[in-house]
């Protein structure tokens, strides 16, 4: 992971985040996580990167299966 | 011999010919490898002709075949008749293009991506699986599905080594859950090998190929020039994006219909897998991979527009051929 506080401009400007809320979507976890899910089981990432649904329609939760992007926008988180 | 790989055989034999130039390039590339040089003025004789030729020419830099010498990849006369059935294969892709009216924000960019993506109206084979498909033609599917989801991504990654670091660390974060994060068996060609050995179809790399249309081909073909070619690294990435971005909501509808059919669970597994896994693909392809290209190369800009469409367009395609196969 760089660190922009010490880049020496051949990298500028490159941070990688650890969570990313996508506009509309769901939230990127990046690396080895737990999710809790909103029954309390605990949910443990496989992935380098896993998507944690935010709206709520998913049939996969809690991760995210893609239908946000079924809903009308202003459903979408 | 075939080898038996992680579930999936390797040891293909060279497709059938179809058309002059593609029975004369087969012959020469089993038996007589001085008649090459003959063949590199040869014209095809159709488009079907052109497009077996060039995907058993891409196929010799891929797993290449059990008839055919591995040194033949670099053969310098087959390195000249590629070009030439390249050339006229994306004077072809091109010349179906509307290139954008308007030049895009790099801030706006991942929007109107997915909006691009959204408002394309293709044919939804996923849609015809879940609700009305019979399980015979679902395996018709597979097998011609088989010819790229065998080597799934691997066009893609010959992107990476041309790729700045921001776009190449992106990629390769993607590709790595593409090929099971280190786990063979959870490599996404080998969940569709196991789904076809599943379902009583052969798991062996390229052993539906002569039952491909054309339309299969050209899919696959486009995806192999983009990858191959450094020139064409945003046409690879942008394709990659769409065909993520169309990947998830299609994989849900055609787990819905294996199961409705009773078809083998494996077959489900490999589309429940994709559900999930492009959920977060289409988000890094969009956001990460193709908006760090057009940050570091945005030069690039109409050829990740160029290949997202191709993608769109090719299954568009594939579909509607399909639709009419079935009389759908």
């Amino acid at each position: 992971m760089s660190d922009p506080a010490q880049s020496d401009g051949v990298l500028p400007d490159v941070v990688l985040p650890d969570v990313v809320l996508c506009p509309g979507g769901p939230m990127l976890l990046r690396g080895d996580h737990v999710v809790t899910d909103e029954q309390g089981q605990e949910h443990r990432t496989t992935r380098p990167v896993s998507a944690v649904c935010r709206c709520g329609k998913s049939s996969l939760q809690p991760w995210c299966d893609g239908t946000h992007k079924v809903l009308p926008a202003k459903l979408r988180p | 011999m075939a080898v038996r790989g992680p579930g999936y055989l390797f040891g293909m034999l060279t497709p059938k010919a179809r058309g002059s130039l593609s029975e004369r390039l087969f012959e020469a590339l089993r038996a007589r490898p001085d008649d090459l040089a003959d063949l590199v003025d040869v014209a095809p004789e159709s488009i079907d002709d052109e497009q077996i030729a060039l995907w058993a020419l891409y196929e010799l830099h891929h797993h290449c075949f059990e008839d055919v010498d591995d040194a033949l990849e670099w053969d310098p006369h087959l390195l000249a008749l590629r070009p030439r059935l390249e050339a006229a294969f994306e004077r072809r892709l091109r010349a179906r293009w509307t290139p954008p009216g308007r030049s895009h924000d790099a801030d706006t960019f991942a929007d109107d991506f997915f909006a691009f993506v959204e408002g394309h109206d293709g044919a939804s084979l996923a849609t015809h699986v879940q609700r009305t498909a019979d399980a015979e033609q679902v395996l018709d599917l597979f097998r011609w599905r088989s010819v790229y989801h065998l080597k799934e991504s691997d066009s893609t990654a010959w992107a990476v080594p041309r790729l700045r670091p921001r776009t190449k660390a992106a990629l390769v974060e993607l590709l790595y859950d593409e090929y099971g994060t280190g786990d063979p068996a959870r490599l996404h060609a080998h969940l569709f090998a196991r789904g076809l050995d599943a379902c009583g179809l052969s798991p062996e790399y390229g052993a539906y190929v002569d039952d491909a249309p054309l339309e299969i081909l050209e899919q696959n073909n486009a995806m192999t020039l983009f990858g191959l070619h450094r020139r064409l690294r945003g046409a690879a990435l942008g394709h990659l994006a769409a065909f993520e971005v169309t990947s998830s909501l299609p994989s849900r509808r055609m787990s819905q219909g294996i199961a409705r059919l009773g078809l083998a669970p494996e077959m489900a597994h490999y589309y429940d897998e994709h559900v999930e896994a492009d959920a977060v693909h289409e988000q890094l392809a969009v956001r990460n991979i193709c908006g760090g290209l057009l940050a570091e190369e945005p030069h690039l800009s109409d050829d990740v527009w160029f290949g997202a469409w191709c993608c769109l367009d090719l299954e568009d395609r594939v579909a509607r051929m399909v639709l009419a196969e079935w009389a759908a």
